[in-house]
């Protein structure tokens, strides 16, 4: 199945400042390896050491948070859409460091 | 699904306009779905905004223009040059003035029929509650998490929604948080992330108008819920992709287990969201790396005296291109991939803009075995300020 994978702007500096991939999937983990293989600086701003989704990433299929659905287990079909959500606060990183 | 806001009990509401009303908002008053009825809605509604910057700026303007009798706005800052690139209520002449207090003159000259309160405070657990209550809608235009947090959680407690908006760079976010059968942020977002992960700031910035975009959603997201119409974001949340020029938008769930605003809440209080946010001090993001520095005075004392410093640059190239100090230019981000440009057996001192970027350069280094490494402290800026003034600060 293939499926495309949006990237949000917070997190395309770690994915060759790319705003999507796209990748053969049978469900959105399969997915979210695929990309964390080809972009491993992605990993851990996705995942924790011991491999769960972080707290404040939202992982949506289409337009349903995967938590509602069945996590990364959730089955994937081609054409589908997986959308990463980081919380953005807005003006935190608005200023030049 | 259109849903009406309750009205303050206490206040006397309105039940008329004058003949300079009526002519002002004419063009409200002649559609159906406003008429007389929904100005006077308008003119009884009270909104808090909290935050006058870069979305309180379209947030207040409108709401202004629209006749919301009453106005708080809350913002302890104040208006500095760069915030004129997009915090379109203040002027070149506002600069040093409190925000809400600028703010405030702008509106009440936009509209002086209506009640306008700044209050030049931080927005902390201790006053929250207090200066929620006598408002009807809450409107969050902050730019931190902690700020983010307490807003969700007083309008929670106090059951007032929140008019929810974010940016970042080029994207926005929108929604309606804190309605009977909504979600709230904490349904969404139940943890902050760690100031360590906060995605690099070394590309920050943001196009001005993009807050003016997602204030406006927000502005008009506040009258729709005082006016009862149309449907609003309540359970959506609205994705705005400024440069695809795209809207997208996903399905927010009310979390059934969330603490805040499920059945079963744990969290009777506001808390302290600088700790829940790991964030300590004020508003400070994650504490500076400790490296080894040299001050520009420093710096410029031994080149004078002909000591051998290579001066690297872990600037982006297009900051290079405002300013520089003719050092050797290696962005932060490409650092550990270029480090082999970099001799170790010289002695090198690292500069960024302010100082931040080239500490996490120097304690990079380090790391990877440089001995003889430098942190040019306060950056590029300091240099402004101590050394030479004719580098232009940015």
């Amino acid at each position: 199945m293939s499926v495309k994978v949006m990237i949000p702007t917070p997190l395309r500096v770690y994915a060759g400042k790319r705003a999507s991939a796209e990748f053969s999937a049978a469900t959105v983990g399969e997915a979210l390896s695929g990309l964390t293989s080809q972009f491993a600086e992605l990993r851990k701003h996705l995942y924790t050491e011991d491999g769960k989704l972080r707290a404040f990433v939202n992982v949506y299929l289409n337009d349903e948070d995967i938590r509602y659905l069945s996590q990364e287990g959730t089955p994937t079909k081609d054409g589908d859409t997986i959308s990463i959500i980081p919380s953005i606060a807005g003006g935190v990183c608005e200023n030049a460091v | 699904m259109a849903t009406t806001l309750q009205p303050q009990t206490g206040a006397k509401p309105a039940t008329s306009l004058t003949n300079e009303e009526i002519l002002r908002y004419s063009r409200h008053l002649i559609m159906p779905e406003v008429g007389m009825e929904g100005q006077l809605k308008l003119k009884n509604a009270k909104v808090l905004l909290i935050g006058t910057g870069g979305l309180g700026a379209p947030l207040g303007l409108y709401l202004a223009a629209a006749g919301v009798g009453r106005l708080g706005l809350v913002d302890f800052d104040v208006v500095d040059f760069t915030n004129l690139q997009r915090q379109v209520t203040f002027g070149t002449s506002d600069v040093g003035k409190f925000k809400s207090e600028a703010a405030r003159e702008r509106l009440t000259n936009l509209n002086p029929n209506i009640q306008i309160e700044a209050f030049e405070t931080k927005l902390i657990s201790e006053n929250a509650l207090e200066l929620f209550k006598d408002f009807d809608v809450i409107v969050d235009g902050t730019d931190n998490f902690p700020t983010r947090y307490l807003v969700n959680d007083a309008c929670i407690l106090l059951g007032k929604p929140n008019v929810y908006g974010s940016i970042f760079r080029f994207e926005g976010q929108a929604t309606v948080f804190g309605m009977p059968d909504g979600p709230c942020y904490r349904c969404l977002y139940p943890e902050p992330p760690p100031p360590g992960l906060v995605p690099s700031c070394a590309e920050g910035g943001v196009l001005g108008v993009l807050p003016g975009i997602v204030g406006s959603i927000q502005a008009m997201e506040t009258i729709k819920l005082i006016l009862g119409a149309g449907e609003n974001l309540v359970g959506r949340l609205l994705l705005f992709d400024a440069l695809g020029m795209k809207f997208r938008e996903l399905k927010l769930r009310k979390n059934p287990n969330c603490p805040m605003c499920g059945p079963n809440r744990t969290i009777n209080g506001l808390i302290d969201y600088y700790e829940f946010c790991g964030v300590r001090g004020e508003e400070a993001p994650a504490p500076d790396v400790q490296v080894p520095e040299i001050t520009p005075r420093e710096l410029k004392s031994r080149l004078d005296r002909g000591d051998d410093l290579f001066i690297l640059d872990v600037r982006e190239p297009h900051e290079f291109q405002i300013c520089n100090l003719k050092g050797h230019l290696i962005p932060l981000g490409e650092l550990p991939r270029r480090v082999h440009e970099l001799d170790s057996s010289r002695e090198i001192v690292a500069h960024c803009r302010s100082g931040k970027r080239s500490a996490e350069a120097v304690d990079f280094l380090r790391k990877a075995g440089f001995r003889k490494i430098l942190n040019l402290k306060g950056g590029i800026l300091a240099w402004s300020d101590e050394v030479d003034p004719n580098v232009p600060k940015y």
